[in-house]
């Protein structure tokens, strides 16, 4: 294979891995933004929507409505998470809430190992179209299926946060709750709704990235979660374009580190970007400079 | 209209309001005086729901509200100019508009108010696609104004609106007010600037430290010995 084409194949691996970490980024965004909370658990509904798609697709039910059910199921999961376990915290301390969302985490994670065991499980690629040859180089389907469904999703999801009463209320929330609620906002139904979306989204990042990457098993959630979390402060946490933004760069990097650096190194050089962006610029590329609110 | 019954407020141990009662009724501009710290704010989160009340009542048309949501207040005709405007900045002015009405359904009446709201305040036109980070002390005070309109209330409480704004611009707010008014809107209005409260009030008291200690007409209030020491400087 030519330089330039090892390069171009580089190039779509990014694309393709970025996309995955914008979806679960966009929820670790939202929520923060919303909440003021970063969900560590938030990595783990990856797993579940694997898990729960991988059980739906044995019963034989169409593709489309075994993603469509998963999608919901997180969903709910979102929300319930949310009502059990941060809202009676929410006027606690944030070292109480990040205690909390490391203790759903594991909940998660050994609640689907008694349940599927620690061994890995194959996921079908049940979503496979022809690829795509371009030249001398042919981009499976895989590829280019989760980069459109990803940016179609950005897409749908900027209109709504940008256009609609509901989204103008999601952005008022996260600018001052109070405020808000002199509006007449529901403040808990916007939360709900931001946990639900934000859920929905790590669904579709679950069976897409299984898709990609079989076996699953119930421990596979968390190191995509981390790395989103990354791209999201990188990006600033609580800005939607600075997640996806974060997203890519970070899909890029481990895509250009792992072939032409080391593979070895990967998660270390990701960690190092990471401290070095928060001694830099502490609120990320797009975030705002907000001051604690009093 | 509204009416408050013996109200208590605390934060944590402070007892920030200790028991007091005041009325608004139809129509009428009422204003609450008080120093720094007499507990005005306090009382304005109280009646929207911000906060909740130790023990009293407030009573909206008759019905305590003190356990109703804050988002169903202002669906009951109820909107809020709050203590230094807080509007979202990072929002354009026609969003901020936006937001005032979310309560309401009805397309066509929302878009007719718009237009009325810019007919007030001409300003908030010419910039209704700016963000209202970016507005005047002046213009956000007014976008806060609109935005409470919007809510199309019944009552209209307002906290400080001429607080950090040159003597004309809050001539020009104190009229704006009144025309509210005359429009057919009850009118809570908190305010420092006594001398200006109390010449556009039917009614007012004068808050200290979490009590009423006077009430009266705002003529009245305003010849009385104590408040003129205390808040019209001598
Ligand atoms: N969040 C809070 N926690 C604790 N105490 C508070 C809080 N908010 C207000 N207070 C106290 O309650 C009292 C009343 O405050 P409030 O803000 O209602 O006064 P105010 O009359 O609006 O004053 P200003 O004219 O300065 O706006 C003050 O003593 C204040 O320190
Ligand atoms: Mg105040």
């Amino acid at each position: 294979m030519s330089a330039f084409n090892q390069f171009l194949m580089q190039l779509i691996n990014g694309l393709n891995i970025g996309s995955i970490y914008a979806l679960i980024a966009l929820g670790y965004t939202m929520v923060y933004g919303i909440a003021k909370l970063i969900n560590f658990a938030h990595g783990d509904i990856i797993m579940v929507g694997a898990y729960i798609s991988l059980v739906l697709l044995g019963t034989g039910l169409p593709w489309w409505l075994v993603c469509l059910l998963t999608i919901i199921a997180c969903a709910v999961l979102g929300v319930v998470m949310e009502k059990v376990a941060y809202k009676p915290l929410r006027k606690a301390s944030r070292i109480s809430l990040l205690i909390t969302a490391i203790g759903i985490s594991y909940l998660l994670e050994n609640l689907f190992q008694l349940i599927f065991t620690a061994n890995p499980k194959p996921y079908p690629g049940f979503i496979t179209l022809p690829p795509i040859v371009l030249g001398s180089i042919t981009i499976s389907s895989n590829y280019y299926i989760t980069f459109i469904v990803s940016v179609t999703l950005m897409i749908i999801l900027n209109l709504f946060v940008q256009k609609t009463n509901m989204g103008k209320a999601m952005r008022a929330v996260s600018e001052d709750e109070g405020a808000a609620r002199l509006m007449g906002i529901n403040v808990d139904t916007t939360i709900s709704l931001t946990f639900a979306i934000g859920s929905a989204l790590a669904a579709i990042a679950g069976i897409l990235y299984s898709n990609c990457y079989s076996p699953i098993n119930p421990t596979m959630g968390s190191l995509p979660g981390i790395k989103a979390f990354i791209a999201a402060v990188l990006g600033g946490i609580g800005s939607i374009p600075g997640a996806v933004l974060g997203a890519f760069i970070l899909g890029m990097v481990e895509a250009m580190t792992k072939a032409y650096i080391s593979s070895q190194f990967l998660d270390s050089i990701v960690f190092t970007i990471l401290i070095l962006m928060l001694i830099l610029k502490p609120a990320g590329i797009l975030g705002r400079n907000v001051k604690e609110k009093v | 209209m509204l009416k408050v019954e013996n109200l208590y407020v605390r934060y944590g141990m402070i007892e920030a309001i200790k028991g007091i009662s005041f009325e608004v009724n139809d129509g009428e501009i009422v204003t609450l005086i008080g120093a720094n710290g007499a507990g005005k704010t306090t009382t304005m989160h109280t009646i929207s729901g911000l906060l909740k009340p130790a023990s009293g009542a407030v009573l909206l048309d008759g019905t305590d509200i003190t356990k109703v949501p804050s988002h169903k207040i202002v669906s009951m005709g109820l909107a809020q100019v709050p203590e230094r405007r807080r509007v979202f900045a990072e929002q354009t002015v026609e969003e901020n508009l936006d937001l005032g009405a979310f309560t309401r359904k009805d397309k066509d009446g929302i878009k007719k108010d718009m237009e009325e709201v810019y007919e007030l305040f001409p300003r908030l036109k010419e910039r209704r696609t700016q963000l209202a980070g970016t507005l005047s002390g002046g213009e956000q005070q007014m976008l806060a104004m609109g935005r409470a309109l919007m809510a199309k209330p019944r009552i209209m409480l307002l906290d400080e609106p001429s607080m950090g704004l040159s003597p004309l611009l809050v001539n020009e707010i104190f009229r704006i007010i009144k025309d509210i008014n005359q429009r057919g809107t009850t009118v809570l209005l908190v305010e420092q600037n006594a001398k200006m409260a109390l010449a556009i009030a039917s009614r007012a008291y004068v808050l200290e430290t979490g009590k009423i200690t006077l009430e009266g007409t705002g003529e009245e209030l305003a010849r009385s010995e104590q408040v003129r020491k205390a808040y019209l400087g001598g």
